[in-house]
C-alpha cells in the first residue's frame, strides 16, 4: 500500500490533537508514514504510532525550526521525491498553509488548504472544503502530482490503531536559500491552561460589548473548559491579542460549541465561526445579525447573563 | 527602494457571493469588487516605508477587466505606477498559476530582477487560502517573512515582528525579501481627493500572459492542477430559539447547554 505522509504539528515532541486527526484521514487513504521536524522525536513516536504510523521519519538539525518554513518545505519535497506518496496532510494552520503552498511549487503538485474532510476518491483524493465564509460547501480534487493537502482541525474523530512507528531519520541537507528568513526570538505566550483556539471542542469568544473586561468572557469559558476568541473590534481596540482573533482576518474556528457574548456578528467575525455546530449569542441589542445564525441566543447584558451562566455551569458539573 | 506590492481584486464579502455553474470557478462578474482588505495594510506599509526616504512603489494585481479597480484604489491611495496583467486564458487559474503569473510580473515590474521588497496581504478574502505569499516567494527564491504585524526596513535588511500562536516572533531577512501583513500593522489611510486627482495620471501598464513570457497553457482552468468538482448552498441555520433576559436568562443559557449535552 503507497504511502500517505503526515506533517506531524509538535511541541519539542507533544504532539497535538490535530496530528492524529490527519493520522486518522491517513488511514483511509494508505499507510500513514508520520514525518517528525524538530527535537522530541522519540517522545512522540509513542503517540504517533498509537494513531496508526508505520513509520515515522525524522529530521532533527538545529536549522529546521530556527527558520520560517522553508526548511521544512524541502525536508518534505525530499520524501516526496523518495517515497512517492498517495497524499500529503498538513495541518491548516498558518505555517501548515505555507508549507503546503511551498512544497507544491516544489514537486508540483496541487495544493488544497482548510480541507475539512478528505477521502479516497476518482484518481486520488476527494476533498470538502467550507467557503465564503461557511455559505458554501465545495468538493475539490488534485489532478496535479501528489495530493497536498491541509486539513483543519476538528474534521474528524480521531480513532488509536497502533502500528509499528518505526523510526527512519531523513538525510538532508537544507539549502542556504532555505536559511533567509531566521526567527532571533521567540517570547512564549504566558500559560493560560486553556485549549488552543482552533483545537478546542468549545470556545467563548468577547466582542466590542465587554468594553475591554473580558473577565466574565474568560470565566464562563473556564467553566466549560473552552478557548477564548475575540471579535475584530476587540483586537483593534487592545483588548485582546491578536492570535485569538476570530474571523476573516484572524482564525477559522469550528468547535462543537461557540459563544458569541457582545459579538454583533458582522461578515468578518462570521467567516471565522460560521461552520460551528451549536452556536450561542448573548447580545443586548435584539437586532444583532449574530441571533441570525444561533441556536439560542439571549438578549441581555453579558454582564450579568454569563456570570448566571458560569454559577449553572459549575452547580451542573458539580 | 523599489517596492513591488500585489493586490487581488475580490467580490465584496457584504455580497452574496457564488459560483459560475458552468466550471465551478468563483463568480466575479455578478458581484461587486473591491481591492481585498487586508491588501490594503500592504499599499499602507508600502507607502509608509517609501515615504521615510526614497522609494517607489508599484502595484501589481492579476485578474479580469474590472481588476484594475483595485489598481487604481492603491494609485489614489499613492502608490506611483500600476500593473495590470489581464488575459483571458487566467480564467480558473488556481493558486499555483496565480503565483507564476504573479513572480513574473514582480521581475518584470522591478526590470528583470527582483525588487528590494515584495509586499503582500497574508490573504485574500475571497480564496482565503494565505498560500500565495509562500508560493511567489518559493518561485521568486526569495525570503519569505510572513503574518507581520510590525515591519522595520533599514538598507540592509528587515525585521518584523509577528503574533503567533504559542509565540510572539522577531523574524529577520536580508533584502530582497518578500513580506506579507496582517490587518494589525497599520491604519490604512483613505484615498484623499488630492490622491484620487493624482491618480488619473499616474502610469498604468496592462499586459498579456505573452509579455510576461507565460505559456497560456500553463494557466488558467485547463491547467489547474486543483479542481472544484462541485460546490452546494449550505442549508440556511434553522431560526434558533431567542430569548430575553428578564434576569434567568443565564440560568436558561445552563439549561440549553446542559439539554444540548454540554455540560
Amino acid at each position: 500500500m503507497a504511502e500517505v505522509l503526515v506533517l506531524v504539528d509538535h511541541v519539542d515532541g507533544k504532539v497535538r490533537k490535530s496530528t492524529a486527526e490527519l493520522l486518522t484521514i491517513a488511514r483511509r487513504l494508505g499507510e500513514p508514514s508520520a514525518v517528525h521536524i524538530g527535537p522530541g522525536a522519540e517522545t512522540a513516536q509513542v503517540t504517533l504510532a498509537k494513531y496508526g504510523a508505520e513509520k515515522v521519519y525524522t529530521f532533527d538539525a538545529p536549522e529546521a525550526l530556527e527558520y520560517l518554513v522553508a526548511p521544512q518545505a524541502e525536508v518534505l519535497a525530499a520524501l516526496v521525491e523518495k517515497t512517492s506518496p498517495v497524499a500529503v496532510l498538513i495541518p491548516s494552520n498558518s505555517a501548515g498553509k505555507e508549507i503546503a503552498g511551498r512544497l507544491g511549487i516544489k514537486t508540483n503538485s496541487g495544493v488544497i488548504t482548510d480541507a475539512v474532510d478528505v477521502t479516497a476518491g476518482g484518481e486520488g483524493v476527494e476533498t470538502t472544503q467550507s467557503v465564503f465564509a461557511g455559505s458554501y460547501t465545495v468538493k475539490a480534487t488534485v489532478n496535479q502530482g501528489t495530493a497536498i493537502v491541509a486539513v483543519k482541525p476538528n474534521s474528524v474523530a480521531i480513532e488509536a490503531a497502533p502500528a509499528a512507528g518505526t523510526v527512519e531519520a531523513v538525510d538532508v541537507t537544507v539549502s542556504d536559500a532555505a536559511k533567509a528568513a531566521k526567527i532571533v526570538e521567540s517570547k512564549p505566550k504566558e500559560a493560560t491552561g486553556r485549549p488552543e483556539l482552533t483545537e478546542a471542542a468549545i470556545v467563548v469568544s468577547g466582542g466590542r460589548g465587554t468594553g475591554g473586561d473580558f473577565g466574565p468572557v474568560e470565566e464562563f469559558a473556564d467553566s466549560l473548559g473552552a478557548a477564548v476568541g475575540a471579535s475584530r473590534a476587540a483586537v483593534d481596540a487592545g483588548w485582546y491579542p491578536h492570535s485569538n482573533q476570530v474571523g476573516q482576518t484572524g482564525k477559522q474556528v469550528s468547535p462543537q460549541l461557540y459563544v458569541a457574548a457582545g459579538i454583533s456578528g458582522a461578515i468578518q467575525h462570521r467567516a471565522g465561526m460560521q461552520t460551528s455546530k451549536t452556536i450561542v449569542a448573548v447580545n443586548k441589542d435584539e437586532e444583532a445579525p449574530i441571533f441570525e445564525l444561533v441556536d439560542f441566543g439571549v438578549v441581555g447584558d453579558l454582564f450579568t447573563v454569563l456570570p448566571q451562566a458560569t454559577e449553572a455551569v459549575k452547580k451542573a458539573k458539580g | 527602494m523599489n517596492i513591488v506590492v500585489c493586490v487581488k481584486y475580490v467580490p465584496d464579502a457584504q455580497a452574496d457571493r457564488t459560483f459560475n455553474e458552468a466550471d465551478n470557478t468563483t463568480d466575479r462578474d455578478g458581484v461587486e469588487g473591491l481591492l481585498s482588505e487586508i491588501d490594503e495594510y500592504a499599499v499602507e506599509e508600502a507607502l509608509k516605508i517609501a515615504e521615510s526616504g526614497e522609494g517607489e512603489v508599484t502595484v501589481v494585481t492579476v485578474g479580469p477587466e474590472q481588476a484594475l479597480d483595485a489598481v487604481k484604489k492603491a494609485l489614489q491611495m499613492g502608490a506611483d505606477k500600476g500593473v495590470h496583467v489581464s488575459d483571458e486564458a487566467i480564467h480558473g487559474s488556481d493558486a499555483a498559476a496565480t503565483s507564476l503569473i504573479l513572480a513574473e510580473a514582480v521581475k518584470k515590474a522591478a526590470g528583470g530582477e527582483n525588487p528590494d521588497l515584495v509586499l503582500m496581504g497574508m490573504s485574500s478574502t475571497d480564496g482565503v487560502m494565505g498560500v500565495v505569499p509562500a508560493m511567489v516567494a518559493e518561485r521568486l527564491g526569495l525570503p519569505q517573512v510572513t503574518y507581520a504585524s510590525e515591519l522595520t526596513v533599514d538598507g540592509q535588511g528587515l525585521k518584523i515582528r509577528r503574533d503567533g500562536d504559542a509565540a510572539s516572533e522577531t523574524i529577520e531577512s536580508s533584502l530582497p525579501a518578500l513580506v506579507s501583513v496582517t490587518d494589525q500593522i497599520n491604519e490604512p489611510r483613505y484615498p484623499s481627493f488630492k490622491g484620487i486627482m493624482a491618480a488619473k495620471k499616474k502610469p498604468v501598464e496592462t499586459w498579456t500572459l505573452a509579455d510576461l513570457g507565460v505559456d497560456a497553457g500553463q494557466v488558467g482552468l485547463d491547467a489547474a492542477w486543483t479542481t472544484v468538482t462541485s460546490f452546494a448552498k449550505r442549508p440556511p441555520r434553522e431560526q434558533g430559539q431567542i430569548v430575553t433576559d428578564e434576569g434567568d436568562g443565564g440560568a436558561k443559557l445552563a439549561e440549553f447547554l446542559s439539554a444540548q449535552k454540554f455540560l
